[in-house]
């Protein structure tokens, strides 16, 4: 009787079935800000599948995703329920190094953004050149889309991109992609 | 807008910084030994150069570190952008 | 039907698609392709408007987008009209709507009028010397009948009915204009393969070309050429292409804001396209060919419709295909009127040309047209214009090289085409800092040492002949794609000469003339000499004492005049006269445009919590706190907000009250040495604070003033989870990592926002453990084990939860911290148990009264960034053993520790059913004389309902000396008596947290 079911709790600060095939809030994941000196990453080389020895701005994609936004600081990506597991891997890996491994699992809400025109959509509110040349697959950035601050990971030259922004940060961000695809309607 | 060199994360466009002002301004290691005209300069004063000039920026919307770069405050070119710590390769001022 | 000016062939309209627009009320046919300009000037329509000071009939004197005469209020249908848009630039196009502006009842009798006769009384500062007294006039009589009488067409009073976008784009080079310096340029830029932009401002690319039926490029007529590079630009993969688009800003470090106009020129435009966008294009290299703006002559009521510039006058006939008149004049300085002059001669209309320089000043152009059988008369100056609502003709006379002016004679003309010489177009490459040069042949200034990377091309650049301009294009556009490609090109000589003339030499007085530098502030040559002779010798100053140059067409056709004018009255070279500073924009830009997407719900971010829409379901009014939407009370039925607020504070009181605090700020500091960092940020001590534990923390500036509080709790030895106020979130996290790694990049602490990681959930209120103890597991509630500030970790409902034991209330609390996509289901849940416990949810406005109660601050409420914890009452906080901490030095400033600094104190009024103005003036006497000495200002005032009467907080100047004595407030009408009191109303001794 106290117990909630926690699946069922879980109440997304996006409707899931708002989704179109250029724009689609994301399922729940866990997340991780992983904060380590360079050196550190450097030679642990990747931790409880996530590798972090990348360059800044780069990401490791597939279902650990690591994104090396800075220098000593990593977004860390998986699916949902693990936060447990991953904070145990990641603590028995680091040891005494000095890290700092934080769970946002639930600050940040994911948006994927597809389809030929998920650049233009994106260059609506987002002032980086995002060509392949400068923004190639495998990216990931912070920025800006509009008044709202963003993660920027482009994962594959479909293209995909996925939009990480703060939870309250979310319908904005979504309306503001959802205005932007309205100029490609009719094209 | 400027475009801002981040040493971390390349040019940038200036809405993802937050400027910091004049650079290389240390707070006092013992800020308690320091008499009140001396501790007045370094709260407020500040040499507004018409120039060359080292400034803080915070890549507040990027990889959110400080740095410093030499701007000329006429022509807004930015000569360089170094980590904080580190000093300028040429040409600055301090 | 398409108007009886209509020439039977050519031209580049589409004669197969014909549309119709209204103005004022008459439908008139045109084809696809007119301008509305051209449309009315197809109808022998010129007069479209009156001026803004004088009122005077005016027409089209341009083509372009230096029009500053013919400004139309279009109307496409509700929430879409616009003001003062050129009908050189308007497209027709099917239904649309147009209306002249500036005058009443209508444009054919306009009571305005009489400002034209009048005109001796409006000379130039005619408001600065007529509205100087009485000084009661200026408010009541003055400003409001100056404003109703200034500005030019009407703002529209709906909202606009259209959407807008924005688009960031990057690219190698960017090439404004397209005519024929542009379209060389980009085509050399193109070949290397880089990323290349192409804009122009019109419909159709090709610049100047588009009305050139003569000239041959490579052995092709120009408009094939034209057709050519195109298609090859379109074939290339690296070009982007956008007409209608104007670049009308240059930004630093080569960012450019371009506006393009989408829809305007469809009849039906798809709805989901955006009427315009923004470009905002960051370009490695730009290289600017946007070409130059004609000159007006200057002469006795050269402002008459029917009298264009020359080029303008060519341009409609060749490229629109309708005669501005049957009789033409054409008056000029220079060789380029003969070409629209043998233009006009070609399409059959009868042609004489003026010319005021000697017979033997003429180039072989003079020749060229007199062969045509076009009567030339060189030597001539022009005296006046006649006509009023149209020209009618001209007043011409012989001028000698001494300036000597022979017998007058007039020219019956319907139509003139004047032409001063050319004024490169320099805006952007001035806009950029460039600096320019004034080139003396060219009676103009240049571009000259570029501060950005930046380079300009053609007519722009001072070029003016055909080949000479496509070499220099192609040149610049291999140079900005980083490549040094050169071309020549055999194309038709351009005869380019020119003598310089400021005011065309008459025999009038002229005193008694207008003869008009700025068509559209009414600025005559007469106010040029009056602004000088009054001492305006600055040409900044010249232009705001005259007007010229202002307004929506920023003095295009106007500068050059003006400065001339201005040099010739001082007797200095022109250049030392110096030019006007350029800005941005270059044409007028829409606000839609300009604002984008961002309006309605994407104006700003509405930062909601989870918990948001139970709130709103239950009826919650909220309000904004920085971006956030809070709770603001809960009104059940009638309530206004006073009794609500009242139900919802005796509830906690009594009760327990459910309170949404998810918005606090909220930062994990992690590391070995997060102590240590706490320590040197806040003036607390944190070192001996043990895990399990919670600190109320205040942190300062360095300059010693209070920079933010809250609650922070030691969750390990290595990791404090730091809460801050709302609206300080951002700013403190960044005051950390400031220190963090400009000052001690040392120490081993890292910082991660967690503001939104977790929903708050507040219950507050005696009954406040009974309620959650079911629900919460892991966790001993029992008072000695779970005691006032101390957090826990543990589970509620299953979800794992940081607990803390806190209270803003003075009540029993706990601030329950759950991953917040549990927020709501959490709430809910304890929603649910809490009827039998008088459960109320309560908003900001009570937690506000509740803490006012108890004497709790709010920082920015009762601080302005000039108040230290000792002013607060705060001092105790202080670990003053600490050797340094940000803002301990300042603390020490003299100012800091002098006597009679304002502190915190309880005022009473002595009406306790007056409630205080926040921010209400506090003095000791009333009677005291003007100036008053003002004590301080209350920052908080409420109904208490614990106390039954009204309460307030105030910074008072030495108040806590003043407890007990009497004080007068300010209220809207008078002052009120009141008593300061210590800052605390209610349980001061602070017990209750402890139940």
């Amino acid at each position: 009787m106290l117990e909630i079911a926690k699946e069922a709790a879980r109440a997304a600060a996006l409707d899931p079935d708002a989704a179109t095939p250029a724009i689609a809030p994301m399922p729940p994941a866990t997340r991780f800000a992983l904060r380590m000196r360079p050196e550190t990453a450097t030679e642990i080389g990747s931790v409880a599948g996530f590798q972090l020895d990348l360059p800044i701005n780069r990401a490791s994609l597939g279902p650990r995703l690591a994104a090396r936004l800075g220098p000593n600081e990593w977004l860390l990506i998986a699916e949902d329920g693990e936060t447990e597991a991953i904070e145990a891997e990641i603590a028995s890996a680091l040891g005494e190094r000095f890290h700092a491994l934080v769970d946002i699992s639930h600050r940040n809400v994911g948006l994927s953004v597809r389809g030929a025109q998920a650049a233009d959509m994106l260059n609506a509110g987002c002032p980086l050149d995002l060509s392949t040349d400068a923004l190639p697959a495998g990216s990931a950035t912070r920025t800006l889309l509009g008044k709202a601050e963003i993660v920027l990971i482009h994962e594959d030259d479909a293209p995909t991109y996925r939009v990480e922004c703060w939870r309250s940060f979310a319908p904005y961000v979504h309306g503001f992609l959802q205005e932007a695809a309205r100029d490609f309607d009719g094209g | 807008m400027l475009l801002i060199p981040c040493p971390y994360c390349g040019d940038r466009p200036e809405i993802e910084f937050r400027g910091g002002g004049e650079a290389h301004i240390a707070r006092p290691r013992d800020p308690q030994a320091v008499d009140d005209q001396a501790w007045a300069e370094f709260l407020f004063y500040r040499t507004n150069p018409k120039g060359l000039m080292a400034e803080r920026w915070n890549h507040a919307h990027g990889c959110q570190r400080w740095f410093n770069a030499l701007r000329d405050t006429v022509s807004d070119r930015i000569l360089e952008s170094y980590r904080m710590g580190e000093k300028p390769s040429g040409g600055g001022s301090s | 039907m398409a108007g009886r000016n209509r020439l039977p062939r050519g031209g580049r309209v589409d004669r197969s698609k014909s549309v119709s627009i209204a103005f004022n009320g008459r439908t008139l046919a045109g084809f696809a392709g007119d301008t509305v300009a051209s449309l009315l000037i197809a109808h022998d329509i010129h007069f479209v408007g009156r001026s803004f000071k004088y009122h005077r009939p005016r027409g089209f004197l341009s083509h372009g987008s230096d029009e500053p005469n013919a400004l139309l209020s279009v109307d496409r249908g509700p929430g879409k009209i616009d003001p003062n848009n050129r009908a050189t630039v308007a497209e027709a196009r099917e239904g649309l709507v147009t209306h002249s502006q500036n005058h009443w009842p209508s444009l054919d009798f306009d009571v305005g009028a009489i400002n034209d006769v009048l005109s001796p009384v409006f000379v130039a500062g005619f408001y600065y010397k007529t509205f100087m007294w009485p000084r009661r006039f200026w408010d009541s009589v003055y400003e409001p009948k100056i404003r109703a009488a200034a500005g030019l067409g009407r703002a529209p009073t709906e909202p606009d009915a259209d959407r807008y976008a924005n688009r960031h784009a990057h690219c190698d080079v960017l090439v404004v204009g397209a005519g024929p310096a542009g379209l060389a340029a980009a085509l050399a830029a193109s070949e290397t393969g880089k990323r290349i932009f192409l804009a122009d401002e019109q419909a159709e690319m090709g610049g100047t070309l588009l009305h050139d039926r003569t000239s041959m490029i490579d052995g092709k007529p120009a408009q094939d050429w034209v057709a050519e590079a195109l298609a090859e630009l379109r074939a290339r993969g690296n070009v982007t292409l956008l007409p209608r688009t104007t670049a009308f800003g240059y930004y630093n470090h080569n960012h450019i804001a371009l506006a393009e106009r989408i829809t305007d020129h469809l009849a039906d435009a798809p709805a989901h396209m955006p009427r315009e966008r923004l470009w905002q294009i960051r370009a490695a290299e730009v290289v600017l060919a946007t070409g130059a703006h004609e000159r007006p002559l200057v002469f006795a009521d050269n402002d008459r419709p029917g009298i264009l510039l020359a080029e303008s006058v060519r341009a409609f006939i060749n490229r629109y295909a309708v005669a501005p008149g049957r009789r033409i004049v054409f008056v000029t300085n220079g060789a380029s009127a003969y070409a629209a002059a043998l233009d006009a001669a070609d399409a059959g209309l009868d042609v004489t040309l003026v010319d005021i320089r000697p017979e033997g000043d003429c180039g072989p152009e003079l020749a060229a047209l007199r062969a045509k059988g076009v009567t030339a008369l060189t030597g001539h100056t022009v005296l006046a214009a006649t006509g009023t609502r149209r020209v009618t003709g001209l007043a011409v006379a012989p001028v000698s090289p001494e300036g000597k002016i022979g017998a007058r004679k007039i020219l019956a003309a319907d139509c003139v085409g004047m032409s001063g010489g050319w004024t490169p177009s320099v805006h952007l490459f001035s806009q950029s800092r460039g600096k320019l040069r004034f080139d003396p042949a060219l009676d103009a200034f240049v571009p000259d040492q570029p501060v950005q990377a930046t380079r300009s091309a053609g007519a722009a650049n001072g070029r003016y002949d055909l080949s000479e301009i496509l070499a220099e294009g192609f040149a610049a556009g291999s140079a900005a794609a980083g490549d040094s490609a050169t071309r020549t090109f055999a194309a038709t000589p351009t005869p380019t000469g020119f003598l310089p003339v400021r005011a065309l030499p008459t025999d009038a007085d002229p005193a008694r003339i207008k003869a008009f530098i700025d068509f559209q502030n009414d600025v005559t040559a007469k106010d040029i000499h009056l602004a000088v002779r009054e001492g305006f010798e600055s040409v900044e100053h010249v232009k705001r004492y005259t007007t010229t140059g202002m307004a929506t067409d920023q003095g295009k056709s106007s500068n050059m005049n003006a400065l001339g004018l201005v040099a010739g009255i001082l007797d200095k070279p022109l250049p030392t006269v110096g030019t006007t500073t350029f800005r941005p924009p270059y044409t007028p830009v829409t606000f839609g445009t300009l604002i984008g997407p961002s309006r309605d719900a994407l104006f700003d971010p509405a930062r909601k919590t989870p918990i948001h829409g139970w709130a709103e379901e239950q009826g919650a009014r909220f309000e904004d706190v920085g971006l956030w939407k809070r709770a603001w009370y809960f009104p059940r039925g009638d309530e206004d907000m006073r009794e609500a607020v009242a139900r919802e504070c005796a509830a906690v009181r009594e009760h327990v009250g459910i309170f949404d605090a998810s918005t606090l700020g909220k930062i994990e500091v992690v590391g070995p040495d997060a102590a240590e960092f706490m320590n040197r940020i806040y003036v607390n001590g944190w070192l001996k604070l043990e895990p399990g534990r919670c600190r109320y923390g205040l942190m300062l500036k360095e300059d010693g003033y209070i920079l933010d509080d809250g609650v922070v709790a030691r969750l390990a030895p290595d990791r404090f989870h730091v809460t801050t106020t709302t609206g300080g979130a951002p700013r403190v996290l960044a005051h950390m990592e400031d220190y963090l790694q400009t000052e001690w990049p040392e120490l081993e602490v890292f910082l991660t926002s967690t503001t939104e990681q977790f929903a708050v959930i507040a219950v507050q209120g005696p009954k406040a453990r009974d309620l959650i103890a079911p629900l919460v597991t892991g966790i001993d509630l029992a008072n000695d084990a779970f005691p006032h500030m101390a957090v826990r970790t543990g589970f509620i409902c299953g979800v794992p939860t940081r607990l803390f034991r806190v209270s803003f209330t003075g009540e029993l609390g706990f601030e329950i911290n759950v991953p917040a996509d549990y927020g709501r289901a959490i709430w809910e849940a304890i929603f649910a148990r809490g009827a039998a416990f008088g459960l109320t949810p309560y908003g900001t406005e009570a937690m506000h009264v509740l803490r006012a109660e108890r004497g709790f601050v709010i920082i920015g409420q009762e601080t302005d960034g000039t108040v230290t914890p000792d002013d607060l009452g705060l001092g105790g906080m202080i670990a003053r053993t600490k050797p340094d901490f940000v803002g301990k030095r300042s603390l020490a400033r003299p100012d800091l520790v002098a006597p009679g600094r304002k502190q915190l104190v309880g005022i009473l009024a002595d009406d306790p059913t007056l409630l205080l103005d926040e921010g209400a003036q506090i003095v000791a006497d009333r009677d005291q004389p003007i100036p008053i000495h003002a004590l301080g200002h209350v920052t908080s005032s409420y109904w208490s309902p614990a106390c039954d009467r009204s309460i307030a907080l105030a910074l008072v100047e030495s108040g806590r000396a003043r407890i007990g004595s009497e004080v007068f407030v300010t209220t809207p009408s008078s002052f009120t008596k009141a008593t300061v009191t210590a800052p605390s109303f209610f349980d001061a001794e602070g017990k209750r947290v402890h139940a």
